[in-house]
């Protein structure tokens, strides 16, 4: 029988579980606050997703073209969110990235410059000016990099290698984590008065994705069964353009940047497919022409967007129907072509994390030959539902940022906000975690029961004589969402997809892992799948309920944006029966000046005719 | 389309352990990384390694192959001839955790000897200017993705056990991001030479032949750092300049 005295445990004030930029932020911030601040992450530090965001983080800094400001990033944000995202978190985004870009470089960053020395912007998919920071396309490590380095000075304790199994409560309070040491397998008992969940997505409940291992919605997970709620689960992002030859590579992503540094789409008939796909919407604003468009490439502000850089759904749908027309390139993707665009030293400088993948891991030199491209699941634009402005869930004391949070790009992100989203809520989530400390005025302590079922749970796994092959499971919900819940979905398929994840969450109760508890990649595998399987269902249930198509979410079988919808948040928690509950919330009614520079003109917006009853804090 | 391949895997722990060998089928296209994740699910789900982005952006899954310290992800199975057995085990310079897994946690203790960046003031506008030809150099350190292959080769670390004498070359270069960095305000040069150890180094540039993000860690690094040393401490004009007038730093 387990004695909780004899397991290894510390007191915090704030455990931050995940050590991506969100994470990192947060923990910076709460250190900063005077709050004992532990760190856990799964893999060593400094390696979390965040290293691969390529292109860069958006902030209307005005660097490159002054005419940027906060109101037009709010608005390419909500417009590229279809008006879903939650008003005041798009809000206090674009008003607050710009100083925590500044404040990355007090901390060390190296941001690529401007002639005039300043902080260079380029170009991205769905923003109106040059606005995206960056280092030539190795933006996140630098984002990674500055905040550890920034970090290790802030006496903050960093728990490497180690996995959140559960959220600890006080009665309705959080009151701690049980978490493992993979490298030994020992259980670490983190007793603390808030949790700020930073764990990423869960890309890896699909075969095709950018994710890693890590993604497999731990936080999702722990939220859920804490009694916090899930939120537009349904808006699974697929990026346009990942790699899809070799197979062994399949998913990697290929950033966006070529695309903003000039490169094009072509299919196998050399056309230039994207000028056929314009949504209505965006028409105004982009190029009609290869004349046009070739303009814009050449600096002519006159000249609207080339087509390339409309929002991702857009041209993850349109190369996924050129493959469909028989229009794909050999290995089923489209071409991406820079070489014709640009010359080498240019494609070099400007994308040598792009030029070094394709040459070491597909043979590929972009200076000379076209990319081979498809959509990869890349970005949860869906997550644990907050409070904007504190970051907090409906659980007391425990909090969420970064991509495992909901509402801030709504039905669709756009590139490079989701860098400074990392920043913005990171340093948000830090402080309501603070906030939230400061206010408590009574004692809080976990019982021994919640603990020991935590240990046990796990345990079992290990110790059961035989069951299912964690990996075996894990390839079979991978076949449940490409099949049932990809990036066009049907009722039929959908149906399907949730009977096939129920059926996996029955085998999994008897997950069997071999060997021992030491760095054990099978015990590993199970433990994560529970978390996979439960984010996996919110995904599965939302997109059942959501009958329309905004986003990243497309039903063929109910086209188009439909108006009642953008009413609704869909909402998944755990019931009192221990099944998933969905829900169709509605939405709260915007300011009116958010409304109003959302919906605005861009030429309103910019001669100051709308927007300018904006409060600027 | 696959083809049968040897692997030889290094399993075992701190206490001990041993190589084993594998049969395995292998695609077009796989990398080293991949054949050892197959291996791990059809035949030994226990098999320790670590590894993340699978795209040579993180630095996880270091290991030495065919003896030569690489980034698994990055090693195409195409660059080793048909019949070859490839022989895979952990950094030699770490201690081992798990069959390829090691203990890295003393490079995390170098980092936290080194200072963070002391800036100068913004301009009155609130900016910091800086110029992308004043900054290429401390971009190209600022590579580094902490893989360790440089320090797993590095042979004061690796052969003469120097750990508590010499940072290493990725800290090296961690130095001299920031004693180059065209905003920092601080002194580094004595931490340089009494701390990190840069006499250390006999500038045999094995690190910078492993690199995997080619950074040019000896000649751009390394040499400079030891000629701003050799500079302070060894010029008998500066050394006066020092001592009379306070002149410190470069520029």
């Amino acid at each position: 029988m387990l004695d909780v005295s004899e397991l290894r445990s510390a007191d915090y004030d704030v455990v931050v579980i995940g050590a991506g930029g969100a994470g990192l932020r947060a923990a910076i911030e709460s250190s900063a606050q005077g709050m004992k601040t532990a760190v856990l992450s799964k893999s060593l530090l400094g390696k979390a997703h965040t290293v691969m965001a390529e292109g860069g983080m958006a902030a209307a800094m005005g660097n490159v073209d002054k005419r940027d400001n906060w109101k037009v990033h709010f608005r390419d944000t909500m417009r590229g969110g279809k008006f879903l995202n939650v008003w005041r978190m798009a809000e206090l985004h674009a008003k607050h990235a710009p100083a925590r870009v500044r404040e990355l470089e007090e901390w060390g960053a190296v941001f690529d410059r401007t002639k005039e020395g300043l902080i260079s912007q380029r170009n991205f998919g769905g923003h109106r000016y040059p606005r995206l920071a960056h280092v030539g396309d190795r933006t996140g490590l630098e984002l990674i990099r500055t905040l550890q380095d920034h970090g290790v000075h802030q006496g903050i304790d960093f728990h490497m290698e180690c996995t959140a199994l559960a959220l600890l409560k006080d009665g309705g309070r959080i009151a701690g984590v049980v978490a493992y040491f993979r490298e030994t397998g020992r259980f670490f008992l983190l007793r603390c008065k808030a949790v700020i969940l930073a764990t990423g997505g869960a890309g890896k409940a699909w075969r095709v994705t950018s994710n890693s291992w890590e993604y497999t919605g731990d936080g999702g997970y722990l939220a859920y069964e804490a009694g916090a709620e899930l939120m537009d689960l349904e808006f699974t992002q697929f990026h346009p353009t990942g790699m899809v030859w070799p197979l062994s590579v399949r998913g990697i992503l290929v950033t966006e940047g070529v695309r903003g540094d000039g490169g094009i789409l072509l299919n196998n008939k050399n056309e230039r497919f994207m000028f056929g796909y314009i949504p209505e919407k965006f028409a105004p604003e982009t190029a009609d022409s290869v004349e046009e468009a070739t303009r814009w490439l050449d600096g002519d502000k006159t000249a609207r967007r080339p087509p390339e850089l409309l929002t991702r759904d857009v041209v993850a749908r349109s190369i996924r129907a050129e493959v469909k027309a028989g229009r794909g390139s050999p290995h089923g993707g489209a071409f991406l072509d820079i070489a014709s665009r640009r010359p080498p030293d240019f494609i070099k400088r400007r994308l040598p994390g792009m030029y070094h993948q394709f040459k070491e891991l597909a043979e590929v030199d972009i200076t000379k030959e076209p990319m081979e491209v498809g959509p990869t699941l890349h970005y949860f634009m869906g997550g644990v539902r907050v409070e904007a402005d504190s970051a907090m869930t409906r659980v007391p004391g425990l909090f969420a940022c970064g991509e495992c949070a909901a509402g801030m790009h709504g039905a669709n992100r756009l590139g490079g906000n989701s860098l400074s989203d990392l920043i913005v809520f990171g340093k948000l989530a830090g402080t309501g975690a603070a906030d939230y400390i400061r206010g408590l005025t009574s004692p809080i302590r976990a019982d021994d029961e919640q603990i020991k079922l935590a240990v046990r749970s796990a345990t079992e796994i290990l110790n059961r004589q035989n069951g299912e092959n964690p990996y075996l499971l894990h390839e079979a919900l991978q076949d449940c969402m490409e099949d049932g819940v990809g990036i066009v979905r049907t009722e039929d398929e959908l149906k399907q997809g949730i009977s096939g994840i129920e059926a996996l969450l029955e085998r999994a109760k008897n997950m069997k892992a071999h060997g021992t508890s030491q760095y054990n990649p099978g015990w590993h595998e199970a433990l994560s799948m529970r978390s996979l399987l439960v984010v996996a269902e919110a995904v599965a249930r939302s997109a059942l309920i959501r009958k329309e198509s905004r986003g990243a979410h497309t039903r063929i079988d109910y086209e188009g944006e439909r108006d009642e919808w953008l009413k609704y948040n869909i909402i998944c928690r755990k019931g009192s029966d221990g099944h998933m509950e969905v829900e169709q919330l509605e939405r709260s009614a915007p300011p009116k000046y958010l409304s109003d520079i959302a919906n605005s003109k861009i030429e309103d917006l910019e001669s100051g005719k709308v927007g300018g009853d904006a409060p600027n804090d | 389309m696959s083809e049968k391949r040897k692997f030889r895997i290094w399993r075992g722990n701190a206490e001990g352990g041993d190589f084993q060998d594998y049969d395995v089928d292998v695609d077009p296209g796989m990398v080293v990384l991949d054949v050892i994740h197959r291996i791990q699910a059809r035949q030994a789900n226990d098999l320790a390694v670590r590894w993340n982005c699978k795209a040579g952006k993180c630095g996880s899954c270091s290991m030495e192959i065919n003896g030569r310290p690489r980034l698994s992800c990055m090693t195409r199975m195409n660059a080793f001839a048909a019949d070859e057995t490839i022989t895979v085990q952990p950094l030699k310079t770490f201690p081992v955790i798990k069959d390829l897994v090691t203990d890295v946690s003393w490079n995390y203790e170098q980092n936290k000897r080194i200072r963070p960046l002391k800036p100068k003031p913004r301009d009155a506008d609130g900016q910091h200017r800086m110029y992308q030809e004043d900054v290429d150099r401390v971009q190209e350190f600022r590579k580094c993705i902490e893989c360790y292959l440089c320090q797993d080769t590095c042979h004061v670390i690796r052969d003469r056990d120097g750990k508590d004498k010499f940072v290493g070359p990725r800290f090296m270069i961690r130095a001299a991001s920031l004693e180059m960095h065209p905003l920092d305000t601080d002194d580094r040069i004595p931490e340089i030479k009494k701390e990190y150890g840069s006499g250390m180094c006999n500038i045999t540039r094995c690190c910078t032949e492993v690199c995997p993000e080619h950074i040019n860690i000896t000649d751009n690094g390394i040499i400079p750092l030891k000629e701003r040393v050799v500079d302070r401490y060894f010029d008998p004009i500066v050394y006066l300049g020092q001592k009379l007038f306070g002149i410190s730093k470069r520029r």
